[in-house]
């Protein structure tokens, strides 16, 4: 019996006699505490929704364009004389000549090309012209000659790319006003690319090898790719994979179910949690110290780069496994050594399967978190400017590598504004892989996902 | 007071003749939980082929006495067992001796059912397979088959052997599990409150079973209703504050119990 309910008259204590559709004094402002805790906390989520519309907004307006990239279809005649002067198609011969000789043949296409067309030139000097052309464009043409050189003295067509200027034009980077102050780029380049646009020699399309080719130098952002950033991306999280998740799971177990608990393991348990909470910088030191300096492994390594993440993802894998297994119902575990499980029996059979959703969960969200991480990275100089793609794995993993965020970082340390464009893509890039990741975790975590 | 039916006095009246002999046996048993004692000094023998009830109120000790039989205990940390508790007069808190061999002559029944996340046949068929009872996949089904019949289960899941155990009614729960424990062929079948979880009707169920069971097993359950223990057992137990305070023949119990504090909690004056 409270004390609430029974009084000597049998009526009960605060009851009023008023009708119900009366709001009392109390009654009111317990609505209105409720209607204000309502309120901020609607307002707290719209703040949070609108922040992430912002950010995602001019990620998204400054980084599509990196998508798109403009070419000039140009029929380029790989002249015999230029190229090969002996004629014998000898592969070290045409090895020895540098992306200098194939500059003139750039410079009679494009000639051609508004000859043809019957294209003003109006004012535009012929290094102008040349100039709407990338610089990379000879090193295009010298790649193709060098894969097939039995092309020599055949007019083949190519895409080549337009200078980052050009490109620009077409994005709403550059326009007439700027190209008047830009040394860079002039009007009468735009305007000599308009008539090329107009006569069908210049396209803007999907840019596939902002996706494969590797880094490029300051000068040339429109030939600048994730190509490598990526692999080594994809390298380290295979280290990432295959290092943490059977360490982190066998140490969780051992942990949860088979170490006494006492003083020791509260204060490893401590200790793990506090490694959860270690500024990503510290690993990267850590990493420069121990695997750069005294075990000797080479620096800018994917490798290097997986160990270091790998560090840091153990105490987040371990902690999601720990809590995995901690949630199996102790039922389950009596139950496997009632029927005479030995413990490890126990453990494998049962309660492993059952932890398997959370412990997916927790290693793609570990793996995401390694991902994106940059500080460590740098240190261990995977900031360099890598242009050679990593061998094929195993012996990849020891070759130079960059990293998406760390190409991020790098391109937004160039001059170009070009590169903002190429950084924002590549965070766009990032966030994909990000939100693959994160998708995969929630359909592993429903698909497993058991009830008992 | 006295909930036995005549047939059941009958029957009970007739085992009482024969001795049993004893299967298990704990001398002087005490357990520590850290610095706070549970047991004290117990000593308690369980006869062959019987059911003996514990009784007492909440925290009396009689779960960890029935925990200690097969060592359950052994997965608190903090627990200690001291004394003795034999089975066929060898010591289980030998140090020679195997948990996972005791278990699988003493099998237990827990208070909730707890059915594996599996199949019905994999939830039986565990047990066999991790001690090699079954060389043959034809073997292990009939050993399924025999422990889900003699746990009564059978007419009811054989349509439906890979279906979720835990898909199961709480009471046909319980019966799997009681299958679970009778497919490793146990000698002792201990049970924690079995039917606490269950309706009437799956309770009778499971006594009914509990009874025919102690034609091939001997069987120890913890039982908080009076009722079940008249029903159910030839010997029972009383607990209390750690104390065994009494034993005796069931009917001996219910209806002329030695100790005041027997007769008080048999009656509902406390607990």
């Amino acid at each position: 019996m409270t004390d609430l309910t029974a009084t000597p008259d049998g009526a009960a204590v605060g009851s009023k006699s008023g009708s119900l559709f009366e709001r009392g004094a109390r009654t009111r402002r317990r609505h209105a505490a409720e209607r204000r805790f309502r309120m901020i906390g609607l307002a707290a989520v719209i703040f949070a929704i609108l922040a992430l519309v912002g950010l995602l907004g001019s990620i998204l307006s400054n980084g599509l364009s990196s998508f798109r990239q403009t070419y000039v279809v140009l029929d380029v005649y790989l002249d015999p004389a230029k190229l090969d002067k002996t004629g014998d198609r000898d592969p070290a011969e045409l090895q020895k000549l540098t992306t200098f000789s194939y500059a003139p043949l750039l410079k009679t296409a494009m000639e051609t090309l508004i000859e043809e067309k019957g294209i003003s030139v109006d004012g535009a000097s012929s290094k102008d012209v040349d100039a709407i052309i990338s610089k990379e464009a000879a090193a295009t043409l010298r790649h193709f000659v060098l894969a097939n050189p039995s092309s020599i003295g055949e007019t083949v067509k190519f895409d080549l790319l337009a200078s980052g200027r050009i490109d620009g034009y077409y994005k709403g980077r550059v326009t007439m006003e700027t190209a008047e102050l830009d040394r860079n780029v002039s009007p009468q380049q735009l305007m000599l690319a308009d008539e090329l646009k107009a006569a069908g020699a210049l396209t803007t399309r999907f840019n596939l090898s902002f996706f494969t080719a590797p880094d490029a130098s300051d000068t040339r952002p429109e030939a600048a790719g994730l190509g490598v950033a990526i692999l080594g991306s994809i390298y380290m999280m295979l280290v990432v994979l295959v290092l943490s998740l059977p360490i982190a799971v066998a140490a969780s177990i051992y942990l949860e179910e088979f170490a006494p608990k006492n003083r020791l393991t509260d204060i490893i348990e401590v200790n793990i949690s506090n490694l959860a909470a270690v500024p990503s910088i510290v690993f990267g030191i850590l990493g420069l110290a121990v695997f750069i300096n005294f075990a000797g492994l080479p620096q800018s390594a994917p490798i290097v780069g997986g160990l270091v993440l790998t560090l840091m993802t153990l105490p987040t894998i371990i902690i999601a496994t720990r809590a995995a297994l901690k949630a199996v119902p102790p039922s389950i575990r009596e139950a496997a050594l009632g029927v005479g499980a030995s413990k490890m029996q126990a453990t494998f059979h049962h309660v492993l399967p059952l932890a398997v959703p959370g412990i997916l969960t927790g290693t793609i969200i570990g793996l995401a978190q390694a991902l994106g991480e940059t500080a460590p990275l740098l240190l261990i100089g995977m900031v360099a400017f890598v242009r050679e793609f990593p061998a094929a794995p195993p012996g990849g993993f020891f070759d130079p590598a960059s990293a998406l965020p760390v190409q991020v970082y790098n391109w937004t340390q160039r001059g170009d504004p070009a590169f903002v464009e190429r950084a924002s893509g590549a965070i766009i890039v990032l966030l994909v892989f990000l939100v693959i990741m994160n998708g995969l975790a929630i359909v592993l975590r429903r698909r497993f996902e058991r009830r008992w | 007071m006295n909930m036995l039916t005549e047939a059941a006095v009958e029957r009970k009246l007739d085992t009482m003749d024969e001795q049993p002999a004893i299967k298990m046996r704990g001398e002087n048993v005490t357990v520590h939980y850290g610095d706070t004692q549970a047991l004290f000094d117990v000593n308690l023998d369980v006869p062959e082929k019987q059911v003996i009830a514990l009784i007492g109120p909440s925290g009396c000790g009689k779960s960890t006495f029935l925990r200690c039989l097969n060592r359950m205990n052994d997965t608190i940390d903090i627990c200690r067992v001291g004394g003795k508790i034999t089975l066929d007069d060898e010591n289980i808190y030998d140090p020679r001796i195997d948990v996972v061999e005791l278990r699988a002559r003493v099998g237990m029944v827990f208070q909730k059912p707890n059915p594996f996340p599996k199949s019905i046949f994999e939830n039986v068929a565990y047990g066999p397979r991790i001690h090699g009872l079954a060389s043959a996949k034809s073997d292990l089904d009939g050993i399924v088959e025999t422990s889900l019949q003699k746990a009564g289960l059978w007419n009811e899941v054989k349509d439906r052997l890979h279906a979720p155990g835990t898909g199961l009614s709480g009471g046909q729960q319980q019966r799997l599990c009681i299958a679970r424990a009778i497919a490793v062929s146990p000698e002792v079948i201990l049970m924690d409150e079995p039917c606490s979880a269950l309706d009437p009707i799956a309770t009778a169920k499971i006594e009914e079973l509990i009874d025919e069971l102690r034609e091939n097993y001997t069987i120890v359950i913890v039982t908080h209703s009076m009722q079940q223990a008249a029903r159910v057992s030839q010997r029972t137990a009383m607990f209390h504050l750690g104390n065994l305070v009494e034993e005796g023949p069931t009917d001996k119990m219910f209806t002329n119990p030695e100790e005041k504090r027997t007769q008080d909690y048999i009656t509902g004056r406390f607990g």
